[in-house]
């Protein structure tokens, strides 16, 4: 018997390769994550942010690099404390449930584009920078485990048995239940474009037409962006968690690691939600004139193309903490309005559209020639996009005031006194 | 007060206009405001890097210091007016006959427990012989509780280090100013 013979084959040993990079890749860049939003918390609130630790044991600061360390060792080391009240099972389980479904879901997310030859025997060129490649249902898979993430939230609000915990739990359920279908429809219109549910595919339909989904299927774009806000409980839906009302929502129990799982899974959705924005809208690893279109590429293209996608990735993820910043938190009703009464229709308009779009496409290009239908399948999803928007903002009913319908003016002092009036003689006729 | 009181102005919620409805105008608003705050100038003081701008050092409360007078002298009479003035009971004097002609007493030992101090200031304005003034040094620190009980001879010391910065706000050893007659009072 030979070594080899123990040794996993190529294609294995490849898949397990990408797993450890992107795992360890993906906890790195959560730890730096929770840096840089502090760092932009801070920066907007006039302050300097974490500025201090550096390299461990010298005095050297780094401009506070070595605070994720810190952060990281320091909720380690602290206490794990169970509450007497809580759900053994259940409690131990929601952390795990969440982070093994968050980091999943990145079996099926392409984090680049392909390697150059390698011509390694046993494993088919191009290598994709892909850990389950030729999963054909690669976004069914991404949303079932977004799914499954959401048990997390709720089997910790639940088990907890606490109840801002329940709380948290209970809105999670709802808003995470609405939004996604919005989420739904605003991928669906990428799909049916695209054809096909691979995201490496949807990436390369838009590297070859150089034209990106957010410019084709605007209205779908801002569905699914304002969704995936939703989805990631962020603010300004991060109701879930909301602190001034729920002290910290679904994990107000939890302390310790556990805590630091459901913080690291947070951030992950976060991640999740820019890759999966920047895949189907805004063009993947594609940039015109950068990066071509073509699968045989070399090194050098290989790295800008993955440079690109995480530089977009990180564009995202800052607006995403931006808009943190910038605007408050919905009320729950209108939280719901939005949902139901304007992102569903939205996309639903989207959908429609996008399908008018691609059946008719042939038929234009027959009769148009191939730029003028170009630019008309450009320009009705816009024109669309608009009027939705405009309709959507005179249609839908006012948010703002919550306050019960008055029948008259309770400053009336007249009429309350001729209706206590009123009342007493009734009474005293009754007597 | 009453809802039909004159001086209450009811006010109703204004309608939202059409560019409202589109919260366009709402999020260009928000990520401005966000962005300009993100790069302008930062309030954090870098502490101990760079120090705190202490606005007027004459009227800044931080550790106190007992002035000494023109001969090197303490310049506290131990009349206790500090003592009865302080609302936080930090300070300590033990007053003995005074050596010297020109008072009855002056403290044997005065101390001031910085960690009880409440830092109000009511020592310096009881004071009739402004000995116990407030200086502007703001980091005050120490590594035990006893090392915080600020005796005579720091106070003093305090008062060498800031002389020179922050000058007495009366030099004169002479009380006779603050009798009665000389305030206008009735002798």
């Amino acid at each position: 018997m030979s070594m080899s013979d123990f040794l996993p084959s190529p294609l294995t040993l490849a898949a397990l390769i990408k797993i450890g990079l992107l795992v360890g890749g993906l906890m790195t860049a959560a730890a730096y994550l929770v840096l840089l939003e502090r760092w932009i918390a801070a920066w907007v609130q006039d302050r300097r942010g974490p500025n201090r630790v550096g390299i461990p044991f010298t005095k050297i600061s780094l401009f506070g690099l070595g605070q994720p360390l810190a952060d990281g060792l320091k909720i380690i080391l602290k206490e794990d404390f169970t509450p007497k009240h809580v759900d053994k099972i259940l409690y131990n389980a929601a952390p795990l449930v969440i982070l093994a479904a968050s980091l999943a879901i990145f079996a099926a997310i392409p984090f680049g584009s392909v390697l150059p030859p390698l011509n390694i025997p046993g494993l088919p060129d191009p290598v994709p920078f892909l850990v389950a490649p030729g999963l054909d249902v690669g976004v069914l898979w991404v949303f079932a485990l977004s799914s499954i993430a959401v048990y997390g939230v709720l089997l910790g609000g639940w088990a907890s048995n606490n109840k801002y915990g329940f709380l948290g739990g209970l809105r999670s359920s709802a808003q995470l239940v609405a939004y996604e279908i919005p989420l739904g429809l605003g991928l669906l219109g990428v799909v049916l474009a695209a054809g096909s549910l691979k995201l490496d595919a949807i990436m390369n339909a838009q590297a070859e037409s150089g034209i990106w989904y957010c410019m084709a299927q605007p209205l779908g774009f801002l569905v699914f962006f304002v969704a995936s806000f939703a989805e990631a409980a962020r603010l300004p839906f991060d109701l879930p968690e909301a602190e001034q009302e729920l002290v910290g929502g679904y994990h107000t129990e939890y302390s310790g690691i556990r805590l630091l799982l459901f913080l690291v899974s947070e951030f992950l959705h976060m991640i999740t939600a820019a890759f999966l924005i920047v895949i189907m809208f805004l063009g993947g690893w594609h940039f015109w004139g950068v990066t071509g279109s073509s699968q045989e590429i070399t090194w050098l293209e290989a790295l800008l193309r993955f440079g690109i996608l995480t530089a977009k990735i990180l564009a995202v993820i800052v607006f995403f903490m931006l808009v943190r910043w910038s605007w408050p938190r919905f009320r729950f009703d209108q939280l719901m309005n939005l949902a139901w009464k304007v992102m569903l229709p939205l996309g639903l308009a989207n959908l429609v559209t996008v399908a008018a779009v691609e059946e008719f496409r042939p038929q234009l290009t027959a009769a148009l020639g191939a730029t003028t239908a170009g630019w008309l399948a450009l320009a009705v999803p816009w024109g669309v996009f608009f009027v939705g928007w405009i309709l959507a903002g005179i249609l839908t009913p006012s948010g703002t005031d919550n306050r019960p319908i008055r029948a008259h003016d309770p400053l009336d002092i007249e009429r309350g006194i001729r209706e206590h009036d009123l009342a007493e003689t009734e009474l005293a006729g009754t007597r | 007060m009453k809802p039909t009181d004159p001086c209450v102005t009811w006010l109703e919620e204004t309608p939202l206009g059409l560019a409202e409805r589109l919260y366009l105008p709402l999020f260009i608003q928000g990520l401005t405001t966000t962005a300009r705050h993100l790069i302008s100038p930062k309030v954090t003081v870098s502490y101990p890097e760079t120090r705190p701008t202490v606005g007027n050092p004459l009227i800044y409360r931080g550790v106190h210091r007992l002035n000494r007078d023109d001969q090197g002298r303490v310049k506290c009479v131990a009349c206790f007016l500090c003592a009865t003035a302080c609302p936080a009971h930090c300070i300590d004097i033990v007053a003995t006959e005074s050596p010297w002609q020109d008072r009855e007493k002056y403290p044997e030992s005065f101390s001031i427990d910085e960690l009880r101090c409440i830092f109000c200031g009511m020592c310096e304005e009881a004071c009739p012989v402004d000995a116990i003034e407030l200086t502007s040094l703001l980091d005050l620190t120490g590594k035990s509780r006893e090392e915080m009980i600020f005796d005579k001879e720091k106070l003093l010391s305090v008062y060498d280090i800031t002389k020179d910065a922050e000058p007495m706000k009366s030099t004169g050893m002479d009380t006779g100013h603050t009798s009665p007659a000389d305030l206008g009072g009735r002798p």
